[in-house]
């Protein structure tokens, strides 16, 4: 690992400043994606800002019809936290099923979604549930902020504060694990709230987490796994390497819709 | 180089160190509390598990600074007076390793897994919450056994 500076602020304002006048700077949260990075030397940051001395990052809360996640909660804290659990059960799986008990003590939902990895799980459970990513400048729509491979639509002085989500108890996750690494091969997130459905895929995508139209439409006729039986997508667009042809890529995301599909049904 | 200053197994212990320098790489070098190890470096195998605050946390994707004024106890913590932890007993007890190098993690993974799911713990459970602890030695069955022993062993022994 090359060598770096840190800074420990210990309010967002302090935190932006510093991004702003530091060259080559990068954001440290968890740090069970950038410090693997930097190991391999594919990441070499001049400079560490460290985001978890900012209490006012952290913490989960109901405000009107949304939960209210801040960026630096760790996976461990939103799976286990009751406010979580009672509203919507099928978001706080998500962290739940996130790497191993030591990964989500340390890993935050700012830090997974700023990371944009293409097989995490976080980006499904934001664009499926039609999340709002809010930042230091702005309110970003999940739709506009996965902009693909490791990439958003944050500004390099830009730091994540806060996502919040619609409350919908019909929601739910469902995952196929690659049975050494435990990402996602193919995760996908379904939600209804009110006439609106969502099905968000991870993992298959070549250029990150998208969403199914023709799934969401035979949804919204009927909540139900049935209404995608004999549906499919193509496998043209989706990534294709030594875990699994697009095909079977393809295969799978019928395969855990209708599964997250039956969840949902049964959570709601 | 900065100071980083924390307690480790009870004791106050400060140095200076590269911003770069790994928790593992402090217990380990600076400290030559050796019983942390590192396996795959990679953050997958847990043989660095260390608890931070009551918390495991793998110590090979960790910088020393971030845990600066934190409680660190490591595998040379656990035992009192001369006398091993009830995990470790138990481990001993029912031949929970074979080459010994995933032990340290595997027990301190085991101590933290009684902290958040209590002292009864079905197989089915402790196999799950092992999934950030790998044994090369495929020795999983008894592990399994140990810490199922050990969780139990917890409750009855006073100060444990």
């Amino acid at each position: 690992m090359y060598a770096f500076d840190f800074h420990r602020p210990t309010t967002l304002r302090q935190a932006v400043s510093l991004l702003a006048k530091s060259e080559d700077a990068k954001l440290l949260a968890g740090g069970h994606s950038l410090i693997p990075v930097m190991k391999l030397r594919l990441a070499s940051p001049r400079t560490l800002i460290d985001l978890s001395q900012i209490q006012e990052l952290t913490g989960v809360e109901l405000k009107g019809r949304s939960l209210v996640i801040g960026a630096m909660t760790r996976h461990r804290d939103v799976a286990n936290s009751p406010i979580v659990q009672e509203a919507m059960p099928g978001l706080a799986a998500v962290p739940a099923s996130i790497g191993d008990p030591h990964v989500r003590n340390r890993g935050t939902i700012g830090g997974s979604i700023a990371n944009n990895d293409p097989n995490a799980d976080y980006p499904a459970a934001c664009l499926g549930l039609g999340a709002t990513i809010i930042t230091n400048k702005r309110k970003i729509p999940a739709d506009e902020f996965f902009t693909g491979l490791f990439e958003t639509a944050l500004e390099p002085d830009e730091i994540i504060t806060k996502v919040s989500f619609p409350i919908t108890r019909k929601c739910a996750y469902e995952k196929f694990k690659h049975p050494a690494s435990g990402f996602a091969l193919v995760g996908v997130f379904v939600a209804k709230r009110g006439s609106e459905v969502r099905v968000a895929v991870t993992g298959a995508g070549a250029s990150g987490v998208f969403r199914v139209p023709s799934f969401e439409e035979a949804l919204k006729k009927r909540f139900a796994p049935k209404s995608l039986e004999g549906l499919s997508i193509s496998p043209e667009g989706l990534a294709s390497d030594i875990h699994a042809s697009a095909e079977y890529r393809a295969h799978l995301v019928g395969v855990m819709a209708r599964r997250a599909t039956a969840k949902a049904v049964a959570y709601g | 180089m900065p100071t980083v200053s924390m307690t480790v197994n009870g004791k106050p212990v400060s140095a200076e160190v590269e911003p770069r320098t790994l928790l593992v790489q402090f217990l380990r070098e600076h400290l030559r509390l050796t019983g942390t190890h590192v396996g795959c470096d990679t953050s997958q195998c847990g043989a660095c598990v260390v608890h931070v605050d009551g918390v495991a946390m793998k110590s090979c994707t960790t910088f020393a600074w971030q845990v600066e004024g934190c409680h660190v106890t490591t595998i040379e913590g656990l035992a009192k007076d001369g006398k091993l932890h009830p995990m470790q007993e138990a481990f001993r007890e029912h031949h929970g390793l074979q080459c010994g190098f995933c032990t340290p993690g595997m027990i301190m993974a085991a101590v933290e897994m009684v902290y958040r799911k209590g002292h009864d713990l079905d197989e089915k459970t402790i196999r799950e919450e092992l999934d950030g602890n790998l044994c090369r030695c495929t020795g999983y069955h008894n592990i399994v056994k140990a810490i199922h022993a050990g969780a139990r062993a917890m409750r009855d022994s006073a100060g444990a």
